[in-house]
């Protein structure tokens, strides 16, 4: 890390700060989406029993298809983390290997 | 209604000694032991022993980490639960998954690059080794004994129901097995041992939810019209699980973030290469837990409209025979064997997983960290990893039997209470925080186990469920929701009041290799 042509670049530091801010910031940001989309199902089951109830289909209550879509975007989250990582992430990693 | 329930119970041939089940176990047994002797002669040194060489792929390892946490208890546990209540269970089916997203955005990668063999690893990286290593090791092994106790005493009286051999004989049988993989084969055998039985497990519950399907026009919204026709629009909405919201979120909170501290899960980012392994490895985990818990909805629905909730409760009160009784309406007793072998082998894959984490902790962060201060050899390393098995697993017997009748149900709760309590602050301070300190690490490890053991048995979950008294001193079943944010203040609040400038500095070398990987 010999900083050759100062202040040219940001140092090596400042530039792992920076990736570090960053992936905190995804994290933290995807962290609070899972958290509000769970959290929220079990207030709604919590105070909206009868909007859960409601039938929006033959069989088919809202309480069961949100049910189910809490766990769909459980795999979206986690889709769009590791797309995040794989490209943006590595790539800042890489980046600062050289 | 009595005469119904006898003739269905009559029809059930679950508890007799069943020679499909018998043969599926036997073959299960030989070939996961032929894997451990295959492991064997690969487990040489102690990195082998704790993280298999590091050699396990992503793929293997989603589906390994998928093995690890789809205990019985959610197999046959929440089908039990949503055959019996409905919607109700379902909040428990999505409940469990939520928490690996968890895993994935804040610890996965970091504990990949920052440990070798358990997250006390982590933690120590720039704090004082001796004190936080003793702190972690009583949080790792409060959470493995909890989980521990509930497999153990879950895995006797399930073995007695489906196959008909006694309590005692069948703990036995899950306790030497599980000793046979871990001391022999490591981690390597344990993963392995994982693959097998979760690879069982998702064929077994698709297998079921197909035939399930077939039966409703292949469509899950007329198997619950069906289940609404037959006991009630109830079925399909919430009923009096969530009566006290404080409890649920409670619930929610060790659920979502007690994963994340899970000792045998954690160990399984050590298995895999690199960093973006441990990545794509919980991503993998992830599909297959959903997907897993999705087929719950058609099992629990299936068993309620084809066998029925009475029948179920009538064969096991707290409905848990509900998966097996829906195998032998749909396949007779061949499926009802192959489902109950099933569930002895997830049992048996989980108490390995549960037993090598906590040698672990006793091998590698007690006598090699703190007694021998990392002085102990390689052949020292193995030899005591290995006497640590055997005594986690004769423990595990022990426990298994000396709580024989218990009401044990809550020990999940609570071993995901403490793991989130003690296990979660600890690690996500020390990996995001500059400022924490040992002090911090260990206050809040300590504070977090103790007040979870504290509240719980001060809980309804106790003091009324275990204990029979009239009323509890703490109104909420688990604890977390007090006991995790008191964790984190703690941890906080001691290591600003008492800053450490030289434990901070070394927080930029941890930064460093907690995104580039390699040593500090």
């Amino acid at each position: 890390m010999s900083a050759a042509a100062p202040e040219a670049t940001p140092s090596f530091e400042a530039r792992l700060t920076a990736v570090a801010a960053q992936r905190w910031r995804v994290a933290v940001g995807l962290t609070c989406a899972m958290i509000a989309v769970y959290f929220g199902f079990i207030l709604l089951i919590a105070y909206a029993k009868p909007v859960l109830a409601r039938l929006i289909a033959p069989g088919l209550s809202f309480g069961i298809l949100l049910g189910a879509l809490v766990i769909v975007a459980t795999w979206i989250l986690t889709w769009v983390y590791v797309r995040w990582a794989n490209s943006h992430y590595d790539q800042a990693l890489g980046r600062l290997r050289e | 209604m009595s005469s119904l329930l006898a003739t269905i119970q009559g029809a059930s041939r679950i508890g007799e000694p069943n020679t499909v089940a018998m043969g599926f176990f036997f073959l299960f047994i030989v070939s996961t032991l032929g894997i451990t002797f295959w492991a064997a002669r690969r487990t040489r040194t102690t990195e082998h022993f704790y993280a298999a060489g590091r050699s396990i792929s992503p793929g293997q390892n989603g589906i390994a980490l998928a093995g690890d946490y789809m205990s019985a208890a959610s197999f046959l546990g929440i089908a039990g639960l949503v055959s019996t209540t409905g919607f109700d269970g379902l909040i428990y089916s999505t409940g469990w998954l939520v928490g690996w997203p968890v895993v994935l955005f804040l610890i996965a990668e970091p504990l990949r690059n920052l440990g070798r063999y358990t997250f006390a690893d982590v933690v120590a990286v720039r704090l004082q080794h001796t004190p936080v290593r003793i702190a972690a090791a009583i949080g790792t092994l409060a959470t493995v004994s909890c989980y521990l106790i509930a497999q153990m005493v879950g895995a006797g009286g399930l073995i007695r129901l489906m196959f008909g051999i006694p309590y005692e004989t069948a703990i036995v049988i899950v306790g030497v097995a599980m000793i046979a993989y871990v001391l022999f084969g490591g981690m390597l055998a344990t993963t392995w041992v994982q693959i097998v039985k979760a690879v069982l497990l998702l064929g077994g519950a698709a297998l079921l939810a197909l035939l399930v399907l077939s039966r409703f026009g292949w469509s899950p919204t007329a198997l619950f019209a069906a289940a609404a026709e037959k006991y009630g629009a109830g079925v399909l909405s919430p009923g009096r699980l969530v009566s006290k919201p404080l409890d649920a979120i409670s619930l929610g909170m060790a659920l979502m973030f007690g994963t994340a501290g899970l000792p045998h899960i954690l160990m399984r980012f050590y298995t895999v290469p690199d960093a973006k392994a441990a990545r794509k490895s919980v991503f993998y985990a992830t599909g297959l837990i959903g997907a897993f818990y999705l087929m719950t909805f058609v099992l629990g629905f299936g068993a309620m409209v084809l066998v029925g909730p009475d029948a179920i409760r009538g064969v096991e009160p707290g409905g848990n025979m509900a998966a097996p009784l829906l195998a032998e309406f749909l396949g007779g007793t061949p499926l009802l064997g192959f489902i109950a072998a099933v569930a002895f082998a997830t049992i048996l894959a989980v108490v390995a997983g549960l037993t090598l984490s906590g040698a672990a902790a006793l091998s590698h962060d007690l006598w090699v960290g703190v007694v021998r201060r990392e002085k102990a050899d390689a052949a020292e390393q193995l030899r005591v990893a290995r006497v640590a098995t055997i005594g986690l697993g004769v423990l595990g017997v022990v426990l298994g039997i000396t709580f024989k009748g218990q009401n044990v149900a809550f020990m999940v709760g609570l071993a995901f209470a403490i793991a989130a309590s003690a296990n979660f602050p600890a690690l996500l301070l020390s990996i995001f925080w500059r400022r924490y300190t040992t002090a911090g690490a260990v206050t809040s490890m300590l504070l977090g186990t103790a007040s979870t053991l504290t509240l719980i048995y001060l809980s309804p979950t106790l003091q009324i469920d275990v204990l029979k008294h009239s009323d509890a001193w703490f109104p909420l079943r688990n604890p977390a929701l007090v006991t995790m944010p008191l964790s984190f203040a703690a941890g906080i609040l001691v290591s600003l009041l008492a800053p450490r400038p030289d434990e901070a500095a070394g927080f930029d070398a941890v930064s460093r290799r907690m995104h580039l990987g390699g040593s500090v």
